[in-house]
């Protein structure tokens, strides 16, 4: 009788089809979000009980948060991922989002003010100029995608540990959250903020970041998958809390480490 | 069949004693079998999915034999079967060392012997009325799989961890590369369980030995 029943006492029935829509192939599933699909839609497309498959979802997700725990074990603060010479830099580097070139934020150096929120103790927003200042460092470095390609970059920047402690950053926080311009979002635990490479990238191979890369601000992450690499970040937020992102809650793995 | 019928017959008052001793498939091993094979078989249906969002060559996998309905599915469902493949795994290579099965089972392997047992098998004139021995060519075929197995897990390690393991990851000429040795290792794994699967099916009591034990 419960099997039978479409309404699922307890259940968030708008929560309930977008975790559905997770096992579908990706262009189905955006199609499927945009299209307003109802529960019984779905019960109709996969002409089965949907309830049926949420314990095997349920499990893959658990496994997965356990795998998050053993890579943060496996994190050395203090190993360096490989960097390389500048003749293996790829160019010209891939541009890859769910959004095409044309699509992406155009963001406006004058009116740009990267905002800061939660446990900071100088919540004062920083322009472009004043980030600039900052003392900027380079790394060359391969960028490796949750879809298994690769390409050696140079991203020049200033360090995210140095920017945290200088802002009054609670560093027992877990997460910093990052914000961009199109509504993308991710975060990244402590240790990883603080990892000598994590860096607050305002060029790529000499010249100010371009729009494809990020402009005017990417935190590059050497140490984890190319989309804890936020582009376009127009926000900071030092929390507790785990807010998910973009990717992760269509159900990547949250650390990706690499 | 022969098998069963000659301890029957040589049964008389020692019957349970020499039933036992005609034992082919050990438990330990027949568990550790079929558990391998469901973790491989999740490894790599959802593998081809994860190959298909960037692949290496010129094709991709049709997705109505892959595991995952896209890369995020296929990525949660290898980094989940990957623990029951590696800890199996480990069980069963530790075992095989302790009870002394990889010596007696898969050595000695020499070179005209296999030569000689390939011809006999295609000549169709190879013997399966001892199923607890092995010929030279399924020797080496099961060595050679169990050494594609510790490759694909290797590479897997590194391409998985290529900074945190970067030494495992140089090892196989950089991440780029061990991508290209991991799919090599899956494709001599699929090859080996098209032969496994293909001479299982033709001697069948070797099937039954796998599952019942005997």
């Amino acid at each position: 009788m419960g099997r039978n029943s479409k309404i699922i006492p307890g259940v968030d029935q708008t929560l309930l089809v977008k975790d559905a829509a997770l096992l579908l192939p990706d262009p189905a599933r955006r199609r499927f979000l945009a299209g307003g699909a109802s529960l019984g839609a779905l019960t109709l497309l996969t002409g089965c009980d949907v309830v049926d498959s949420f314990s095997a979802e349920d499990t893959l997700k658990q496994i997965s948060k356990f795998n998050d725990a053993v890579q943060a074990r496996i994190f050395n603060p203090n190993k360096l991922a490989p960097t390389y010479s500048e003749s293996m830099i790829k160019r010209p580097f891939p541009f890859n989002a769910y959004y095409t070139l044309d699509e992406a934020p155009d963001v406006k150096a004058a009116e740009y003010k990267l905002e800061l929120s939660g446990m900071i103790a100088n919540k004062k927003p920083w322009t472009l100029d004043e980030l600039y200042k900052l003392p900027q460092e380079k790394q060359i470095t391969r960028h490796i995608c949750v879809e298994g390609w690769s390409a050696i970059g140079s991203w020049s920047g200033a360090k995210l540990g140095d920017f945290l402690k200088k802002i009054g950053a609670d560093t027992s926080a877990k997460y910093v959250r990052f914000i961009c311009a199109e509504g993308y979002t991710t975060s990244l635990d402590m240790p990883t903020c603080f990892h000598p490479q994590t860096q607050m990238s305002f060029k790529f191979d000499d010249q100010i970041l371009p729009r494809a890369y990020g402009y005017p601000m990417k935190i590059r992450v050497p140490t984890r998958l190319g989309f804890k690499n936020p582009k376009y970040v127009v926000g900071m937020e030092v929390t507790n809390d785990y807010m998910g992102g973009y990717w992760e809650d269509y159900g990547y793995n949250d650390y990706s480490g690499l | 069949m022969s098998g069963m019928t000659a301890s029957h017959d040589a049964a008389g008052a020692g019957g349970a004693i020499a039933q036992k001793a005609k034992v082919i498939q050990p438990a330990w091993v027949r568990v550790v079998h079929w558990i391998n094979a469901v973790a491989m078989i999740m490894m790599i249906m959802s593998g081809w999915q994860i190959y298909n969002a960037s692949p290496i060559f010129n094709f991709t996998f049709p997705t109505t034999i892959t595991l995952g309905g896209w890369l995020g599915g296929a990525l949660l469902w290898h980094f989940a079967a990957m623990w029951l493949l590696v800890f199996n795994g480990l069980v069963y290579v530790i075992a095989g060392f302790l009870t002394g099965r990889f010596r007696r089972k898969l050595l000695p392997i020499s070179p005209s012997g296999v030569i000689d047992d390939t011809k006999a098998a295609l000549a169709g004139k190879l013997s399966h009325d001892d199923l607890s021995t092995y010929n030279n060519v399924q020797k080496l075929l099961y060595v050679g799989v169990i050494l594609a197995g510790v490759v694909v897990v290797m590479s897997g390690l590194s391409m998985w961890k290529p900074v945190q393991f970067q030494e495992l990851t140089a090892v196989f000429g950089g991440y780029d590369s061990a991508r290209v040795v991991h799919f090599c290792a899956m494709a001599a794994i699929v090859s080996f369980l098209v032969i496994h699967i293909v001479l299982a099916v033709l001697v069948p009591k070797s099937l039954r030995a796998m599952i019942i034990g005997r």
